[in-house]
């Protein structure tokens, strides 16, 4: 039943810098069948982002390709659907015009009934039609977030490509649009490349996690398959040792395996922490 | 500091009024800027008194007060006039078309001196043509530039080679050049006008320009990629994601320029012997009566409030166009 769908073959990046090329990824092998949830995730700066961009069309690669469906992709379109970590609404338009934006190119030419079912149906999805004619500004960054995934599913993509899309948000928050993902997963059958830091929301969502390895040259360390039976349950799982060990493989791929070699001096500690108080943070509880 | 500002005040109000609390709280607000006008009202007439020029005593506000006055009934006289002179050719034309049907009626224009008002409405027609005008060409060029990286890198030298060129270098070559490339026997504007409009336009250029370009190359990166991953359509993009985007970049070039224009034009009128406001001023000091000073000063003033006047438009149309409405613009 599960066709080869999207590969990604020896994949490298080079970035020109003033003091030469950067080899921040290197050799990349990637299998992706359709339908399935993939998260990718590894210690900040490995290059993760970058692997989704070049799925993306956002950036080429230097070395190797990406191949979707027989095609190979070179630049971006709206069959590889983008939800960016700071949502990327345009400010000035309302939550409505926002995703008709995205549905007037895919629907191109459609009477404007259809256009009109197609945004609030994917509004439906993410339960955000009460607000469609709120301006971002003036809907929380949850709302703003299911609104950037109403974007997505409506250009009805191939791969939704999703970078830390909850990285901003609270716990309660993001347990609450983890489990929308989960839902609309079910329902559309989309297959979904996720970057995460979060090791629960990693095993919670997907059927395989790549692990990668930190840059420079990153590649993929490991691949863990979860076989957890789908509709999952964050409480039941709670308590499941099969849960708890996919975890901990997780876990010590990223503490142990991949440790990040920082210095433990208290004047780098400080300044590590300054750091990491306004970027991301390795969610490791 | 609202209460120490009005303590005898809100002693001697009942506070439990909501309606007089906010307004106590706002008497500063509306006191403080007429204080600062008296004061300054008070100074000027104390240092006027004290300045003795070649044309007799500095005027103080009183005088410029009287000659605003002299301003306003000069220029209703010479309307006045210029009805009786229009009433008059009208009734003459009227008279010979009775006598003999064939007789092509004509009208000659009024040709008495411009009054004050009239040199207002030439120097802000000017202005609000070279500002256009100006506008209209760095918009798009300022939009390129921010869009093209290559483009900027190729006009960039321009850019900065024209941007602080004062006015009033240019002003001989565009007279020049207005009088050797425009000629038309009926021509529609006067060659005065497009000199002057001209070198307003040449010096509103850089600002808008300018701005423009850093507002559009400072577009969030993300929502480059939103545009990307739709693949909008150039035009597309332009409307949806660009110009918005840049709005707010774009009207501070604009609120420049026009700022720049203004101050401009004048200088460039009064040089140039153009009509307008600085014609009014320069003939003034020329004519040298008593009244000169106080009527220039009244010119100065009218210059400021006027500028001042443009400038709030400006921010007003900008907060029409802008999709920010709680921005806070100044
Ligand atoms: N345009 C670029 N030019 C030069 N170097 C770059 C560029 N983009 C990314 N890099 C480098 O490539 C590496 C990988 O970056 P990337 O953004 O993919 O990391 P990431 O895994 O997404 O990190 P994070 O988890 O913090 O988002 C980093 O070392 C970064 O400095
Ligand atoms: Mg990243």
């Amino acid at each position: 039943m599960m066709s080869k769908h999207l590969e990604l073959t020896q994949v490298g990046i080079d970035f020109p810098t003033p003091k030469g090329a950067f080899t921040a990824l290197q050799e990349v092998n990637l299998r992706i069948n359709k339908g399935e949830f993939i998260s990718l995730i590894g210690h900040s700066g490995c290059g993760k982002s970058t692997v989704l961009n070049i799925v993306a069309g956002l950036l080429n690669a230097t070395r190797g390709g990406v191949i979707l469906d027989g095609a190979e992709v070179t630049q971006p379109g709206p069959e590889r659907a983008v939800v960016f970590q700071n949502h990327s609404l345009l400010p000035w338009l309302s939550v409505y015009k926002n995703v008709e934006l995205a549905v007037k190119q895919t629907l191109r030419g459609k009477p404007k009934k259809q256009i009109r079912e197609w945004v609030m149906h994917n509004l439906e999805l993410v339960h955000m039609t009460h607000a469609s004619d709120k301006l971002p500004a003036e809907i929380s960054g949850g709302m703003k977030q299911r609104v950037g995934i109403a974007r997505a599913l409506a250009m009805e993509p191939k791969v939704l490509l999703m970078d830390e899309p909850f990285g901003a948000l609270d716990a309660l928050t993001r347990a609450h649009l983890q489990d929308s993902v989960m839902e609309i997963h079910a329902q559309l059958g989309n297959t979904v490349i996720m970057i995460t830091h979060d090791v629960d929301e990693a095993v919670l969502l997907s059927d395989r996690i790549v692990m990668m390895t930190n840059g420079p040259a990153a590649t993929v360390g490991e691949v863990l398959p979860i076989e957890l039976a789908r509709p999952r349950d964050r409480l039941a799982l709670a308590d499941n040792p099969t849960y708890n060990h996919y975890r901990h493989q997780v876990l010590t791929f990223l503490y142990e395996k991949q440790k990040k070699i920082e210095p433990v001096n208290a004047k780098q500690t400080a300044a590590n922490k300054a750091c990491s108080a306004k970027g991301k943070k390795i969610d490791a509880a | 500091m609202s209460k120490s500002a009005t303590p005898v005040l809100s002693i001697s109000q009942t506070p439990s009024n909501p309606w007089i609390e906010k307004l106590t709280q706002r008497v500063p607000l509306l006191l403080l800027p007429v204080i600062g006008l008296v004061l300054f009202l008070a100074v000027w007439n104390g240092v006027a008194k004290n300045i003795d020029t070649s044309l007799g005593q500095f005027p103080g506000p009183a005088q410029v007060w009287e000659q605003a006055g002299a301003l306003v009934d000069e220029h209703n006289q010479q309307r006045t006039k210029a009805e009786a002179f229009y009433a008059r050719q009208e009734q003459r034309n009227a008279e010979r078309v009775a006598q003999d049907p064939t007789y092509p009626a004509k009208i000659r224009p009024f040709t008495g001196a411009p009054t004050f008002f009239d040199q207002i409405w030439t120097s802000l027609y000017t202005v609000m043509v070279g500002f256009l005008v100006a506008s209209l060409v760095a918009v798009p060029i300022g939009i390129l530039c921010g869009l093209s990286r290559s483009s900027y890198t190729a006009i960039n030298p321009l850019i900065q080679l024209f941007k602080p060129i004062s006015p009033l270098a240019w002003l001989p070559l565009v007279t020049m050049v207005v009088s050797a490339v425009y000629v038309s026997d009926d021509p529609m504007f006067s060659k005065s006008f497009v000199t002057s409009a001209v070198t307003v336009s040449l010096c509103c250029l850089w600002p808008t320009l300018i701005n423009t370009a850093v507002g559009v190359s400072n577009i969030d990166k993300d929502l480059l990629n939103v545009s990307r991953v739709l693949r909008l359509k150039p035009l597309t993009h332009l409307r949806k994601i660009v110009l918005p985007a840049s709005i707010p970049m774009i009207f501070t070039g604009l609120r420049l320029s026009l700022g720049i224009g203004w101050m401009v034009l004048i200088a460039a009128e009064m040089l140039a012997q153009n009509p307008g406001l600085g014609k009014f001023v320069w003939d003034e000091f020329q004519n040298g009566s008593s009244a000169s000073l106080a009527r220039i000063m009244v010119a100065v003033l009218t210059i400021g409030a006027i500028g001042f006047v443009l400038d709030r438009l400006m921010l007003s149309l900008q907060r029409l166009v802008s999709w920010d409405k709680n921005s806070v613009l100044r």
